[in-house]
């Protein structure tokens, strides 16, 4: 039996102390794919920055284990260092910083964490410069401020090629198709699957549509509704969702 | 009372616009204080950077730039129980200055940038960029007029004042004051007191940078914007890093 990455019991959780989460529950093994799909208000944001351990998301409730951990024992940055990776809905603007820089250091601070030893500034631009060519990207780009400037497509590649950089256990990929083209939709849905499609690696996708799951195909696909799962099953899921809708499907 | 004394200028006190926010106590100590004095010739250029030493400071630049003439200094005000730093610039036709000032403080320190632009011809520039990072109990001010006199058309003048409060206990003043006599000026001024930015925060901490190192990584490049363009941009920004860490 194999031991499970990630494992969510009767999570509750709060925002400005309103109830989001009311029991949620869920098992991620190692090598899986699974996709949380549901209606806006559902939680689905909310299950990420809760596991991402975002300020302001109070857990009331039930535990998270992660590779072996009390993940919600651990500060934001331990969570990365841990594994852990959150790719953000709305990835956030940071004047002044270049990507190259922070994710220098956020690489090295994870790999001091694990006592690894630290990338030099050549192991850095070499790892930097071949996640950037998987996921289509300028280089370039990367020398310019966090995010700054960039469109949203190039805000969701730029998260893809930080979580190539970061290579975590578990990604947890929020609206990661929200506001790409048809091209850029595909680029990081090939990102995904080259990434983090490993035997010892786990995706979590929260979206609204199929269109990702159409490159990054899971194998388990569950609803949230109300702040619990109330549905899962297989890819096929997902299909009676796009067709039917969440509320005939969630009811 | 020897002569002297009745010679020496009065302390300011607190009614004294430009000595509103002082360490009066600290400055006693260091009164009165010796007005330095630069020229630039017309057409000439010249560049200053100050990063004063010592538990008191209190300097007052005097700058008298000539027609064309064109100035660049820079200051880091950083590491002083009381840091006041007082420029005073007369500006001819044409002629060009910048001002690039870093204030870092804690603890109970007191750290002014206190300036006064004039733009007595036409066609002049001006710029200053200010940025002021306070933690604990401390004060940060900038107190910044521009005078432009009657008949300086083409004027165009900057201040750019934004202060980063590490700790809700921290103080930052900012007052930027414009006094123009002349048509057809340019004079913008933007002012912004703030706290680090929560969500930047989160996004390098889930990256995996400790909030300490990513505290850093933000106000290193909020008081970069100080020195862009700095000749020695390079060590500036290495001593105000030097200064930051000893913040957090």
């Amino acid at each position: 039996m194999t031991t499970p990455l990630l494992c969510i019991t009767d999570l509750h959780a709060t925002v400005a102390d309103k109830p989001i989460l009311k029991g949620l529950s869920l098992t991620i093994n190692p090598g899986e794919i699974h996709a949380i799909m549901g209606p806006n208000g559902a939680g689905k944001s909310t299950t990420g920055y809760v596991l991402g351990g975002r300020p302001g998301y109070e857990v009331t409730g039930g535990t998270v284990s992660f590779a072996g951990q009390d993940l919600l024992a651990l500060e934001p940055h331990e969570r990365a260092a841990a594994g852990l990776f959150l790719g953000f809905q709305y990835p956030v603007e940071i004047p002044g910083v270049s990507f190259v820089q922070f994710l220098r250091e956020a690489a090295n601070a994870q790999r001091r964490a694990r006592g690894e030893a630290e990338l030099s500034g050549g192991e850095f631009l070499k790892l930097a410069r071949e996640k950037a060519a998987l996921l289509k990207m300028d280089m370039d780009m990367l020398k310019r401020p966090v995010n700054v400037g960039f469109s949203g497509g190039e805000k969701k590649r730029a998260e893809m090629v930080q979580m190539g950089i970061l290579d975590p256990k578990l990604a947890i990929l929020d609206e990661t198709d929200s506001g790409l083209d048809i091209d850029a939709l595909r680029i990081c849905g090939e990102g995904i699957n080259a990434i983090m499609r490993r035997a010892d690696k786990a995706v979590l996708l929260i979206t609204h549509y199929q269109r990702l799951l159409d490159y990054v195909q899971p194998d388990f696909v569950h609803v949230l509704a109300g702040g619990r799962i109330v549905r899962s099953g297989g890819p096929e899921l997902a299909h009676e969702l796009e067709r039917d809708g969440y509320e005939a499907v969630a009811a | 009372m020897s002569e002297a004394a009745l010679l020496a200028p009065v302390l300011p006190d607190r009614r004294d616009e430009a000595y509103r926010y002082a360490d009066l106590a600290a400055l006693e100590t260091v009164w009165p204080v010796a007005t330095e004095t630069i020229a630039v010739a017309a057409g000439e250029s010249g560049a200053l950077t100050l990063v004063p030493d010592g538990d008191t400071v209190a300097r007052h630049l005097v700058i008298t730039l000539a027609a064309g003439a064109r100035f660049d200094l820079r200051l880091l005000n950083a590491g002083h129980t009381y840091g006041r730093i007082a420029v005073e610039v007369a500006l001819g036709a044409g002629a060009d200055f910048t001002l690039g000032a870093a204030q870092l403080g804690g603890g109970a320190q007191t750290l002014e940038v206190v300036t006064e632009v004039r733009h007595l011809e036409p066609g002049a520039t001006s710029r200053q960029v200010v940025r002021t990072v306070l933690a604990g109990r401390a004060t940060g001010t900038y107190l910044g007029k521009v005078a432009v006199a009657r008949g300086a058309d083409g004027t165009d003048a900057e201040q750019s004042v934004r202060a980063m409060l590490l700790d809700r206990t921290a103080q930052a003043n900012a007052r930027p004051e414009l006094e123009i006599y002349a048509d057809d000026v340019k004079c913008a001024h933007g002012c912004a007191v703030g706290e680090l930015d929560a969500q930047g925060l989160f996004y390098l901490q889930s990256r995996g940078l400790p909030p300490a190192e990513a505290k850093r990584l933000m106000l290193q490049a909020f008081v970069a914007e100080a020195f862009t363009g700095a000749a020695d941009e390079a060590s500036l920004c290495d001593r105000a890093l030097a200064a930051l860490e000893a913040l957090l």
